[in-house]
């Protein structure tokens, strides 16, 4: 409990894009004009990103107060009323986190976790310090049992036993493909090497995804913590965490995590007294996507030019600088510490046959409410979709949800019910991926997302595979025709023909998935790209070229404005009467629409 | 090394543990197609032509790369395959230029090959062709990135190979092409024009110069000889049309130099028919050199040597041979000046 007010302000970059730091030094203005003695600090997302700013008020004996959206000019009174007269403010008040007594008029306020819907669902383990801690001190990790595992492992258990532990704990895998991490530990601890190296991919370029980007600035230590228990699994000394150079506040909280780590000695030297070394060191990625994929990622890390080669060898017997490696995702090594923490079985216990523990989703698009969840696998997409995200604004109805990616799948409305594991996903055509989910309703365009993902993986292949270089452009070359009315009949077929032959036969994963939101959509939407290619027509009005200009009689007053404005005489009518627009004729140039006084000329699908 | 078994288009196959399944499968005799794979280079599986059908595996493997196992089924030209091969082939025709009639490569080009082996006459997915600026500056080869279909074999037998990393990959996704850094031409490269890559090339992308409009790859045999510059040795093949020397091809299974050569040896052979090559002896006369017979050359020659030796004493003799003779002339050349009372011989080879 603290002897003073505490106010903490979320400083991860979601909560610096809403204004953090404008609000953060509002704060300490407030509290140096009233003469307030708090203290005041930061902390990182705690997933509710649509309600950043966040500030937490907690004052001694009582329980933490989350307020969201504050503005600057409002903070200031907000905290002085709350820390001086004990009022709290309803206007941005979310919830309470923790013990203690309030007065009795604020009873009602939701218990954070437990009672808002976003959190109900909800279970954080990999989440478990992010928006506690501040992540630029290392004693706050510490005191809520920051390397308590390390130590653990490091003072009693063997190194196959560390292995053994992981693998009992079913942990896969969260950077995509889902692999086994006890199984990766296990081909690492055993691969001949003088010299091994553990590798935390922090590349996150998957468009929409910011999971690892929350873990890395919220809750750094974790990730460091994971690595160096898998360093003393498999004979490790050295690390690299290759993080983006777009993610500035990850590796700068990660360096200084470093060096707080080195200080206390849970890095470096004869950690903790006993004989492991191990040392760690940031490489910052230079921006592209495909450098996310392992092996083009240790060809970064060695300077040379990122391009996946061929597996085996794996990465486990021939990696960085062809030392034995091995390389997880951020996500992975921050379930490391739970792992040991509350024991592999604890984490068994959690999700689905084949996918255990929790995954940690990036919700965006359509949807109420956006941010950061970490639910059980296993969860279905109606929950996540409904009960956590709260469902499309207004009356929005669900089309579609994108899951993965650009490697993952368009999931539809009949599939809600399909449980979110690994091998569900795949089995739908799209895959777990990083974790992002887009949801999308009945205005968006399939036709039209499974081109903005194709353009992605298009101009992020890395040009080495002929499927993937060639086939993605004609791919994406044919989408384009299509949303713009230039589709043939045939273009569906060559879709799917082209689409299985680039994933059957391109080398790395980026080839191998890069048709999947085309071929989904294809499976699941096919009629809509029917309607663009034969009727020349856009259901959800989105592809431009495809939208019909129409007058909306109860609007027209006949006033022939655009008669005259028609360069192909397309529209028709008598004086003071409503006209009509012949669509067949019509080139839509929008001249008309310009001059139209009385709007009443339409764009329709 | 342990042997391994497996099965090829129906065949039994007896393999070495280690082997690639290319390599298991051209053990046995079975051709599969390939773009980017050469023995002499490490495997990158990049242009994907020789993907295989393994029974029970996932995807199509590129058999290049892919480890041979024990008790694999492969199918080498299965309709799976085929149909792959046809949109990997189809795929390069929509952005390549196809003025067969007049490329240099014509008649060795694998890409032409492959198209005609798999009856791919024109693409399925006509669109965008990339355009990019040709490149001739240099005197020994053309370089048209347009005609690249990206193997990589240049940059890497460049790197691998000459050590030179003159070249390689350039931007990502449809723009990809192979570039020397900063699309600077290659002369202001490391380039030291040594043409591995040029031989290495599946396609018309990379052109000796000097060869160009001497003759079609039908017309011409090849003839093995060894190189006359420099005292190396290096073994090649002369390119012969009619009697007369048209370009230089590598002999990769050359003892001394496995198909490797420098500037000279690979670009340097048009000196053989120049209008300026000496054919006869010349003698100075009055300042002038005059053509000579070789009895008045070598008269002339041995009067010298004679009047030196009588007048000076031997030592003031000295003999500077070529490094361009073989081994056995240099040979009795130093043994003739030394049995001239001389220590002074020497030859050029200063290279
Ligand atoms: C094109 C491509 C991009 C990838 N990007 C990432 C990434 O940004 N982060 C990540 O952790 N894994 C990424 N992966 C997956 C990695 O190759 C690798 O499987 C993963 O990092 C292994 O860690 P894990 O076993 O802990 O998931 C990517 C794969 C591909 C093919
Ligand atoms: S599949 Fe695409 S990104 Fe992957 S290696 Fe091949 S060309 Fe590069
Ligand atoms: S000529 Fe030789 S040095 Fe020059 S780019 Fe080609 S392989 Fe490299
Ligand atoms: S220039 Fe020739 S050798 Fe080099 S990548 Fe292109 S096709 Fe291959």
């Amino acid at each position: 409990m603290t002897a003073k007010p505490k106010i903490i302000v979320g400083l991860g970059t979601c909560g610096i894009a809403a204004g953090g730091q404008d609000v953060y030094q509002a704060i300490e203005k407030a509290l140096a004009e009233n003469n307030i003695d708090a203290e005041l600090t930061q902390t990182g997302c705690i997933g509710a990103c649509e309600n950043e700013v966040l500030v937490d008020i907690q004052k001694p004996g009582q329980p933490r107060i989350t307020y969201g959206k504050v503005p600057p000019e409002e903070v200031g009174n907000v905290v002085t009323e709350h820390i001086v007269k004990d009022q709290i403010s309803r206007d941005f008040v979310l919830g309470k986190i923790g013990e203690g007594d309030l007065p009795a008029e604020y009873e009602d306020i939701p218990v954070f976790f437990e009672e808002l819907p976003f959190y109900q669902k909800q279970n954080r383990l990999c989440l478990r310090n992010c928006g506690f801690i501040n992540p630029e001190i290392i004693d706050e990790y510490v005191a809520r049992e920051g390397y308590e595992a390390l130590k653990k492992v490091i003072t009693t258990m063997k190194p196959e036993e560390v292995v053994e532990e992981v693998k009992k704990s079913g942990l896969r895998g969260r950077g995509g493909g889902g692999f086994p991490s006890g199984l990766k530990w296990e081909f690492t601890m055993k691969a001949e090497g003088d010299k091994k190296y553990i590798v935390c991919n922090a590349d996150e370029g998957d468009p929409g995804a910011f999971m690892d980007r929350s873990i890395l600035e919220g809750d750094p230590h974790s990730v460091l913590e994971g690595m160096a228990i898998a360093g003393y699994a498999v004979g490790a000394d050295e690390g690299y965490i290759y993080c983006r150079a777009e993610y500035p506040l990850a590796v700068k909280r990660l360096k200084l995590a470093i060096e707080q780590a080195k200080e206390k000695n849970f890095l470096g030297n004869n950690i903790l007294g006993a004989d492991f070394n191990f040392d760690l060191k940031v490489k910052e990625g230079a921006g592209a996507f495909v450098c996310g994929e392992e092996t083009a990622l240790l060809m970064s890390i060695e300077g040379k030019r990122g391009m996946p080669r061929p597996r085996p060898p794996f990465p486990a017997q021939k990696g960085l600088f062809d030392k034995p490696t091995c390389l997880n995702n951020v996500e992975t090594f921050g379930n490391v510490p739970v792992v040991f923490l509350k024991g592999a079985d604890y984490f068994a216990s959690i999700g689905t046959e084949g996918s255990k523990g929790t995954k940690v989703f990036a919700l965006t698009g359509s949807i109420n409410r956006t941010g950061l969840a970490e639910v059980p696998m296993g969860i279905t997409i109606q929950e996540v979709v409904y009960d956590i995200a709260g469902g499309l604004p207004g009356d929005g109805e669900f089309k579609a949800v994108q899951v993965g990616g650009p490697s993952g799948g368009c999931i539809p409305k009949d599939l809600l019910h399909l449980p979110i594991d690994y091998d569900s996903l795949t089995d739908a055509g799209a895959m777990m991926g990083s974790g992002g989910l887009v949801i999308m309703g009945l205005d968006t365009c399939m036709v039209d997302i499974a081109r903005y993902f194709l353009t992605f993986t298009q101009s992020e292949s890395c040009g080495k595979c002929t499927p993937c270089r060639e086939g993605t452009k004609r791919m994406l070359e044919i989408l384009q025709r299509i949303t713009t009315g230039e589709g043939e009949p045939e273009d569906i077929e060559k879709l799917k023909t082209l689409g299985d032959a680039i994933s059957s036969t391109s080398l790395c994963g980026l080839g191998q998935t890069a048709p999947n939101p085309v071929l989904t959509t294809l499976r699941y939407f096919q009629d809509e790209y029917e309607k663009h290619i034969f009727d020349k027509r856009c259901p959800a009005g989105i592809c431009v070229d495809l939208l019909i200009y129409a007058i909306d009689p109860e609007l027209c007053d006949g006033c022939r404005r655009c008669v005259k404005a028609c360069p192909v005489d397309a529209i028709s009518g008598e004086k003071k009467e409503p006209h009509v627009i012949d669509t067949e004729a019509c080139i839509k140039c929008g001249a008309c629409l310009e001059k139209c006084k009385e709007e009443a000329i339409k764009l329709q699908s | 090394m342990s042997k391994i078994n497996l099965t090829i288009n129906g065949q039994p196959v007896e393999a070495r543990a280690g082997m690639t399944i290319l390599e298991a499968a051209e053990s046995a005799g079975i051709e599969i197609p390939t773009f980017c794979h050469d023995p002499q280079l490490v495997g990158v599986g990049a242009c994907r032509i020789c993907v295989v059908e393994v029974e029970g595996g996932r995807g199509l493997p590129a058999a290049c790369v892919a480890p041979a196992g024990d008790g694999m089924v492969i199918n080498t030209e299965s309709e799976k395959v085929v149909q792959a091969r046809k949109a990997n082939l189809s795929l390069l025709l929509a952005n390549h230029p196809l003025d067969c009639l007049t490329c240099e490569k014509s008649g060795e080009c694998k890409l032409q090959d492959y198209c005609y082996r798999y009856g791919v006459a024109e693409t399925d997915y006509p669109g965008e062709v990339k355009e990019i600026p040709f490149e001739d500056s240099n005197p020994f080869y053309e370089r048209d990135m347009n005609k690249c279909i990206l193997c990589g074999k240049c940059s890497r037998v460049c790197f691998e190979v000459n050590g030179a990393g003159a070249i390689d990959y350039a931007y990502r996704g449809f723009k990809s092409t192979i570039a020397p850094a900063f699309e600077e031409p290659v002369e202001n490269s490391p380039c030291v024009f040594c043409g591995m890559c040029v031989d290495l090339c599946p396609t018309g992308a990379l052109n000796p110069k000097l060869s160009k409009g001497l003759g079609r790859a039908w017309e011409i045999d090849k003839v093995k000889t060894t190189c006359p510059y420099c005292g190396t040795g290096c073994n090649f093949y002369l390119e012969v049309k009619d009697d007369k020397i048209v370009g230089v091809t590598p002999d990769y299974d050359s003892p001394v130099n496995k198909g490797n050569l420098c500037v000279k040896g690979r670009f340097g052979w048009d000196f053989v028919d120049s209008p300026e090559r000496l054919t006869k002896p010349l003698i100075k006369k009055e300042g002038k050199f005059v053509e000579a017979s070789w009895e008045e050359a070598l008269e002339l020659v041995a009067s010298k040597i004679k009047e030196t030796v009588d007048k000076n004493g031997p030592e003031a003799l000295a003999g500077l041979s070529s490094a361009r003779v073989t081994n056995e002339e240099n040979y009795l050349f130093q043994k003739l000046i030394r049995m001239l009372g001389s220590n002074n011989v020497d030859h050029c080879a200063r290279l």
